[in-house]
């Protein structure tokens, strides 16, 4: 027997599909927002490989966040702790030797706020920058920084710009519009292999906060825009025309929470060099006009 | 002239039964038959939370309004169940505040301010569950682990005893309870390390009468089931409200995690008495029986939900039955004379079972890859969030998190005096994604329908079938109040207050309050007139039916 809320169990039912959910123990970079709990809290300290992983395996970290995390550890760490993260006294990343720390949690606790009465500053890293250079410092031994070549983010811009056609849907600095999420902040909330993955596979990276909706009235008018926001009773949703329209679901005929994407895949559209500057430009995005 | 008479005499009376506003342990032991006043923190000693009460019902609950508000000046999540007497409302004000209001008016009689010692660490908010009442004596468990008995008339205290040392981890959220001259507390703690611990204090003086340590230590039985020094920290908890049982003399604890709460393997054995529900003699405090839910839990699956006693037919006689759902996703009924267990059915979504064994309802484990998501998460399937049974229906309403799940990362961490002491930490089972957490985190929220969303599960307890189930969007953490006219209340994060038919689940009725609801609706009567309270955000409300 269904209480009065069948309808959004319905709904529920149409929307949920957690096969489609990518477990498994690859590194989980962190969403900003309210996540911010969770974001320091430490990934398993011997995570299953996941399957991208396999050569090298990276203890389930993945590369792009850790060569983002290699350039932030060479331009800002490796005057004290040197490149090969042994210069100080009791301490070497490579070997995993940490005075203070033992999980992931830890050390973005001690990056964050600096050790008082020592030389270690606080450190204001956005969420991207410490989820990588944990990720870095966790695989200093297995991976070659000297390898790795910065995205070039003036070109990633022009590809913004061009074939990428993201403006078309996404939205910077109060230009673009609202179809997809807005990306002023972009490179503070999300790693590089987050950015990295969405851009090949958009449905398979799609957050459930990222989804939007269509809707259809008992007066038969359909409405489908961006989530913004729903309860049990409600939904609140920025429509096709850039309106904030909010639904009683008991209104509704239909509803439905869209688990697709609307962005396409740029896996055979841009090659790995572009992904990689399209990465470095959306990294530079972190809130500032 | 007559009628002058009639009219002084009955403005005696009030003032009379003024007078007499106190509550005496025959009026605890017959709680349940006097619903016009709401005594403990559940309602009664069967801690059904469930009122006689029938003025509002399924025909009339659409015409209830809003009485009044008690905004209360704090941040802190207010979880207080207020205690109702002849009229006047009890209530915390988080962290340690008291203030007395009249329960038709909501205007103030005293206010009675607790300053919590900066030392206090309760892991998860300053919050208070609630006050015991004895005669004319309140009495309030503290953040910093005292024990206070104030004057109900004025708010003055009258003793106030240190139960355990905040600095060392130990914390007390818990509403206690009185039985016969003892008013019954526990503590808190099971993220920091400390010894669990159940403790009785005379109502007089706050002496203490006797302790029951919820982990076993060197010669008590069960201490085989710890290896080495890990019982002395080894958590188990008190925060929630036991209940009792007269005619066994018996009072039932659910006890909290063992600590480290995600590293069992560095407490080998089943960790007695964590994760468990102990039966003591209320005299004397000695266990007579234990059953242990989650052994060497690994998950944060606390036991620490309100013992649910009912007196009902289990297959075709009558028995004195407790129920009891999980934090960890199991609907268990247990015989309350020795601990039989007698069933158990899961009521959400289970990963880290395959099952229960028939016989003694210990648990098969299942076998968990690291990284992948287990479910319930470690909020559970349920937490302290008070179920409901009615006598009524006959069924068992538990405030579920539905679909829920995490990654629980483990790591080994040292004890350290009053540190936390958790041995791991637990990420989004969505990459990336959001997940629920103790308390809202804003007014946003789109994510729940793929991290795991709240419900009202009705089980029937003779056969471990869901009956119906009410789905939320978001979580809930509210408690659950049914009454004889076969409604039910209950709140959620989402801030609405609803009412559902009991027998069906159909909403009824709703208001927003805006606020998340984390408290037990409860419900009590002054001058004829229903009323129901519930809390939401920092606020009391007040609902009773429209004056015609």
């Amino acid at each position: 027997m269904k209480p009065a809320t069948g309808l959004t169990q319905a709904f529920r039912r149409l929307v949920k599909s957690p096969t489609t959910w990518s477990f498994g123990g690859r590194a989980i970079g962190c969403a900003g927002f309210a996540l911010l709990v969770f974001c320091g809290f430490a990934r398993g300290q011997n995570p299953a490989p996941g399957p991208e992983d396999s050569t090298p395996n990276y203890g389930g970290y993945a590369k792009a966040d850790i060569a983002y995390g290699a350039q932030l550890y060479t331009a800002q760490c490796s005057g004290c702790h040197g490149v090969n993260g042994d210069a100080q006294p009791g301490i070497n990343f490579r070997a995993g030797q940490f005075k203070r720390v033992a999980s992931d949690n830890d050390l973005r606790m001690v990056i964050t706020n600096g050790i008082s009465g020592t030389a270690m500053p606080a450190w204001h890293f956005n969420n991207a920058e410490l989820t990588s250079v944990v990720a870095y410092l966790r695989n200093m031994s297995k991976f070659n920084a000297s390898n790795v070549v910065p995205g070039d983010a003036a070109h990633g811009k022009a590809l913004y710009d061009s074939v990428g056609q993201c403006a078309t849907c996404h939205r910077i600095n109060g230009a673009g519009p609202f179809t997809g999420p807005d990306l002023t902040n972009v490179g503070a909330a999300r790693s590089p292999d987050f950015l990295e993955r969405t851009l090949l596979d958009a449905d398979g990276a799609m957050l459930p906060n990222n989804r939007s909706i269509r809707a259809v009235t008992k007066a038969n008018q359909t409405i489908t825009g961006r989530r913004l926001n729903e309860d049990t009773y409600t939904v609140q949703l920025i429509d096709s025309n850039n309106r904030l329209v909010s639904l009683n679901k008991s209104d509704l005929r239909e509803y439905t929470v869209l688990k697709a994407s609307g962005m396409p895949s740029y896996k055979d559209k841009l090659s790995s060099k572009d992904v990689s500057d399209l990465v470095a430009y959306l990294l530079s995005l972190k809130g500032g006009q | 002239m007559i009628r002058r008479f009639l009219i002084a005499a009955a403005a005696l009376l009030l003032v009379a039964l003024n007078i007499r506003a106190q509550v005496s342990n025959d009026d605890l032991l017959h709680a349940s038959s006097q619903p016009r006043d709401w005594l403990t923190y559940s309602g009664s000693y069967m801690s059904q939370r469930y009122s006689l009460l029938h003025q509002i019902d399924p025909a009339n609950v659409k015409n209830l309004e809003l009485k009044w508000v008690f905004q209360a000046q704090s941040l802190q999540k207010f979880e207080a169940t207020p205690l109702v007497v002849h009229g006047v409302m009890y209530v915390t004000q988080a962290p340690n505040d008291v203030v007395a209001l009249d329960a038709a008016t909501g205007r103030a009689f005293w206010f009675y301010h607790y300053a919590v010692s900066p030392a206090a660490k309760p892991c998860c908010g300053a919050v208070n569950r609630g006050l015991a009442m004895l005669g004319h004596t309140l009495y309030m468990a503290t953040n910093d682990s005292h024990l206070v008995a104030l004057d109900s008339r004025n708010g003055q205290p009258i003793w106030n005893v240190e139960v355990a040392k905040a600095a060392d981890g130990y914390a007390m959220t818990v509403a206690p309870l009185i039985i016969k001259d003892k008013v019954i507390t526990g503590v808190a703690g099971g993220e920091l390390g400390i010894r669990g611990f159940v403790a009785a204090y005379d109502v007089e003086t706050g002496k203490e009468d006797w302790r029951f340590y919820t982990t076993a230590g060197p010669g008590d039985p069960g201490s085989g089931t710890w290896t080495s020094d890990a019982w002395a920290h080894g958590g188990a908890p008190i925060w929630t409200t036991g209940s009792y049982d007269p005619d066994l003399n018996l009072t039932y604890w659910g006890t909290g995690n063992p600590g480290p709460d995600y590293d069992p393997g560095a407490r080998p054995g089943d960790n007695l008495y964590s994760a468990s529900v102990v039966a003591l003699d209320a005299d004397t405090g000695k266990m007579k029986w234990y059953f242990q839910f989650s052994p060497n839990d690994a998950h944060d699956y606390d036991a620490t939900q309100v013992p649910v006693l009912a007196n009902t037919n289990w297959k075709g006689s009558p028995r004195k039955l407790m129920l009891w759902a999980n934090r960890n996703g199991y609907f268990y009924v247990l015989d309350r004379t020795d601990g039989k267990f007698l069933s158990g059915t899961p009521f959400v979504r289970i990963t880290w079972a395959t099952g229960l064994d028939p016989q003694t309802g210990r648990p098969q484990l299942a076998h968990l890859e690291p990284g992948v998501p287990v479910f319930p998460g470690p909020e559970g399937a349920t937490n302290w969030y008070s179920p409901s049974f009615s006598p009524h229906t006959g069924l068992f309403y538990i405030p579920a998190w539905s679909d829920f799940s995490a990654i629980f990362n483990r790591f080994p961490v040292p004890y350290k005096q009053g540190q936390h002491y958790t041995g791991g930490a637990i990420t989004p089972a969505i990459p990336n994604g959001q997940m629920p957490v103790l308390s809202k985190l804003g007014p946003i929220n789109t994510y729940t329908d793929a991290a795991g969303h709240g419900a009202v599960i009705a089980m029937d307890p003779t056969d471990g079938q869901k009956k119906w189930e009410f789905d939320m969007y978001d979580v809930t953490m509210s408690g659950i109040l049914t009454t004889a006219s076969d409604l039910l209340f209950v709140g959620g994060r989402e801030g609405y207050f609803q009412s559902l038919d009991a027998k069906t689940g159909a909403l009824l009725w709703k208001a927003s309050l805006g606020g998340e609801i984390a408290d037990g609706p409860m419900t009590y009567e002054v001058n004829g007139k229903q009323y129901v309270s519930v809390a939401s955000g920092n606020s009391l409300f007040v609902f009773g039916l429209r004056d015609p």
